[in-house]
């Protein structure tokens, strides 16, 4: 059953209210969702304002610069700044997205900034996503064939080729299936969108020769049938894919080989 | 759950929830999705309501015409404005469904576009049989 409220451990309480600087540059106010294994507080919402002037467009450098000038403890993934690691993925302004894609401009008064919401919190805005990647393991991502390569590889025409786009440029940031409300509820046992997104990229791999046993492993009252086309995965997606018309496509794959 | 799915906690004090209906942001994604299942629930409870004017039907004159007062009262027209105006979103969106499961519609601009037009047409639709039933 879904538990909308969180739980007393999680709830927020009031944070630390940083100084703001001196400058007459312009000021942005970010709050950011902080909590930390080593003491025995209730996470909290920290306060920073930053001069944006002397700072990079995107969220993501307006992080790095409150952990290098203001808070060093402050603790976020981060890699590529590019989109194409997946690693700065987080809740800002009430959406999920990666928070290197995101500017600062587009944001329209304080930057509110927590951790992908529904997770278990490592520390700060890093999220616990070892149940995500068990989930992502769990549909077998990777090309099962019995038969060997025709000419020493395996071979695809352009219109198989093209059957996979949309769904290889995802860098798994996991923005769409903590933006699920079913996800939320029923994150253990429905595999969610970033998952299925990944499963039907292998299902409609024309290389690929284990397709029913694919649809069988995901014929299941949960893991595929828990999505009921809310689309809050496609809306947030930061690379701009379609997670939910994946699934669509998987479901009708079931019906029709019925 | 498999052993494999739990998470380690081992050592420091259980990790908190981070936060989701609290922090996210409301939009027509999610608004229309909640809107579908409310408005199933509120359609179940008003078959109800149908089947006691039914029963009120069936059982003769006297108890018929004071079923038909309580309809008549305003609270009674208020209740029948609020069924007529779920029967019609959740038949619209209810299409909208079947749409995607048939496998179209599903780009974000088409979701937005059919969603606005899912409320508008089921006011519109409303307006109509309201219409037609006070001016008839």
């Amino acid at each position: 059953m879904a538990e909308f409220k969180l739980p007393k451990n999680s709830q927020i309480i009031e944070g630390k209210q940083h100084p703001e600087p001196k400058t007459n540059g312009q000021k942005k106010v970010f709050k950011i969702y902080r909590w930390s294994p080593d003491d025995d507080q209730n996470p909290k919402v920290d306060t920073f304002t930053i001069d944006i002037d002397d700072c990079g467009p995107m969220v993501l450098d307006a992080l790095i610069k409150i952990k290098s000038e203001v808070d060093g403890g402050l603790t976020f993934r981060r890699s590529c700044r590019e989109g194409i690691c997946g690693s700065c993925s987080m809740n800002i302004d009430g959406t999920n997205t990666l928070a290197c894609l995101k500017s600062i401009d587009e944001i329209k008064g304080d930057v509110l900034i927590f951790p992908l919401p529904h997770m278990d919190v490592v520390k700060d805005l890093v999220p616990d996503l070892t149940k995500a990647y068990a989930q992502l393991n769990s549909i077998e991502p990777w090309l099962k064939s019995d038969t060997p390569p025709a000419e020493g590889e395996r071979k695809q025409s352009k219109e198989e080729r093209a059957a996979l786009d949309g769904a290889w440029e995802c860098v798994l940031c996991f923005s769409c299936s903590t933006a699920c409300p079913s996800y939320w509820w029923n994150g253990d046992q429905y595999l969610g969108p970033a998952v299925l997104l990944q499963a039907y990229r292998w299902i409609a791999d024309s290389r690929d020769e284990n397709t029913g046993e694919r649809l069988d492993a995901l014929e299941d009252p949960f893991k595929l049938y828990r999505c009921h086309t809310i689309m809050n995965c496609s809306q947030t997606c930061p690379k701009g894919l379609n997670p939910g018309k994946a699934i669509g496509e998987i479901k009708k794959l079931m019906l029709e080989r019925r | 759950m498999s052993d494999s799915l739990k998470i380690n906690n081992s050592g420091s004090k259980p990790r908190p929830l981070s936060p989701h209906l609290q922090v996210y942001k409301w939009q027509l994604t999610s608004l229309m999705s909640i809107g579908h299942r409310a408005s199933g629930i509120a359609l179940s409870l008003g078959t109800f309501l149908i089947v006691i004017w039914l029963v009120a039907l069936a059982a003769g004159p006297e108890l018929f015409s004071y079923v038909h007062q309580v309809i008549s009262h305003w609270f009674g027209q208020f209740i029948l404005l609020g069924f007529s105006v779920m029967l019609f979103y959740h038949l619209l969106n209810g299409i909208r469904h079947l749409s995607w499961d048939l496998g179209y519609g599903f780009d974000i601009s088409t979701v937005y576009k059919t969603g606005y037009a899912v409320l508008v047409a089921s006011l519109i639709l409303t307006s109509i049989t309201w219409l037609t039933v006070w001016f008839n």
